[in-house]
């Protein structure tokens, strides 16, 4: 069962049907008991840094979340999902900093470039990452936003796509992936990407905590 | 690099898409989820869907085919048509839209722009401008382009963005169902005016109009509606035309 963490930011529904198509069984949820029973978890999100965190602190669905993570379940993050990994965002935080599960911070687009960075852009894969199993290398993904992750270890990025600068545009840690671009939004290359996911399983990869470049 | 994109805009009018000119002779055109799947997988990289029911009592039937459309298409979903309020656009996101658009009630009630992309992220939020020729410039016209609002277009557009705007969609009423092109002028003004993405909109009649509109007036995106729903071009015969001409489109 792939859970679908609903923390009350953006449209679930596209994530969750797109993810029926996988044949899994899926479950839309912000309760710590659907979390905890699922094999693998999903956070999806658009809308602002400071409101996603403070939702899932308020939700109290952080605690679940990260031991989903320590028990090396496949986790996805996606858009907003994604940068909720990180330490901080220069967008601020109200009541919580970022997960700070991967560390590196979350920066706004310069101001010569129209943001939010909208529409479809390619995606270039670092390789060896099983989302992008059978899936063209620098494919088109739909992409909506105005800030973009900067991990401090290179070996976190798993793929990188140009607008105005090179930025990391998907990201693997152990069990730990996200995309900044939507797959759910991004057609057939995108479906086959959350396809990828679904066959995932927990004992892929134990997870380890990622520790500061030292 | 980020692509121009192809968004075939859809009249729905009773969860059925209608064709006509000026909301008259309208006629039942098909099933607006499967004409959206196709577009799809013809590499459509959008769907605006504009709800034309203009009652109130009908609203519902728009978000079922929201919900629908939802489950078997898989690229953005912008929904437009008679927006009012934070609750409305509320709806329609958890029914499955990406975005929405609003026009007039930008226009009657500023506020609700900043209400909107506060509440849901700028992202979310496309503020459609209807724009005619005056003298050197150009108006800004509500209710489907009919009343004049005295206020400058690319000021206009300068404000929605300074309010909370993610995206632009900007139609030149002169040109629209003329099939003579764009109205360069006006997108390029209002394009370079804003850092936000424009949409172009109104007077495609040739795929040369989607170039020039790309290109000299530097819009982001084209809306399309009669090109593509008459059957005179498809989505990819476009998109084969815009790479020849050297403009960056998905083709994959």
């Amino acid at each position: 069962m792939i859970a679908v963490i609903n923390y009350r930011m953006g449209n679930l529904r596209s994530v969750a049907k797109a993810l029926e198509l996988t044949g899994e069984r899926v479950v839309v949820s912000g309760e710590t008991g659907d979390i905890r029973q699922a094999d693998s978890i999903i956070l999806p999100g658009v809308g602002s840094f400071s409101v996603g965190i403070r939702n899932l602190c308020r939700l109290g669905l952080l605690p679940a979340i990260r031991e989903a993570i320590e028990e090396g379940k496949p986790f996805l993050g996606i858009c907003l999902g994604m940068q909720l990994l990180f330490e901080k965002s220069e967008e601020g935080a109200v009541e919580c900093e970022g997960m700070g599960v991967i560390k590196g911070h979350v920066k706004r687009f310069s101001t010569n470039m129209r943001v939010p960075h909208t529409g479809w852009n390619r995606v270039w894969s670092m390789g060896g990452n099983p989302l992008f199993n059978g899936i063209p290398d620098g494919s088109h993904f739909y992409f909506v936003h105005s800030y973009y992750v900067t991990p401090e270890k290179k070996s976190v990025a798993a793929a990188s796509t140009v607008y105005g600068i090179e930025f990391t545009s998907a990201i693997r840690h152990n069990n730990i992936y996200a995309t900044q671009f939507h797959p759910e939004k991004s057609h057939a290359r995108g479906l086959k990407v959350l396809d990828n996911f679904s066959k995932l399983k927990g004992t892929d990869n134990a997870y380890e905590k990622d520790n500061p470049v030292s | 690099m980020l692509t121009k994109r192809i968004i075939p805009c859809l009249d729905v009018k009773n969860a059925r898409v209608v064709k006509g000119v000026n909301f008259r002779n309208l006629r039942d055109a098909g099933d607006p989820i499967e004409i959206g799947r196709r577009y799809s997988e013809e590499g459509a990289d959008e769907l605006v869907f504009l709800d034309i029911t203009a009652t109130v009592e009908n609203r519902p039937t728009i978000l079922e085919v929201v919900k629908k459309t939802a489950e078997e298409v898989f690229i953005p979903l912008a929904v437009g048509g008679g927006i009012k309020t934070v609750e409305d656009v509320r709806l329609l996101l958890s029914a499955g839209a990406d975005k929405i658009s609003i026009n007039t009630s930008a226009v009657s009630d500023p506020a609700l722009i900043t209400a909107i992309s506060s509440e849901f992220g700028s992202q979310c939020l496309v503020v459609a401008i209807d724009a005619r020729t005056s003298g050197a410039s150009w108006e800004v016209y509500v209710n489907s382009g009919t009343r004049p609002t005295g206020m400058d277009a690319v000021e206009w557009a300068g404000k929605v963005r300074e309010l909370g705007a993610g995206e632009i969609l900007l139609t030149s009423m002169d040109r629209d169902g003329t099939r003579d092109g764009y109205d360069i002028g006006l997108t390029k003004a209002v394009s370079t005016a804003v850092d936000i993405p424009v949409i172009a909109s109104g007077g495609a009649g040739k795929l040369e109009h989607l170039f020039e509109v790309l290109d000299e007036g530097r819009a982001d995106a084209v809306l399309c509606a009669s090109i593509f729903h008459y059957g005179e071009f498809t989505v990819r015969e476009a998109k084969n035309y815009l790479d020849s001409r050297g403009i960056a489109v998905r083709k994959d």
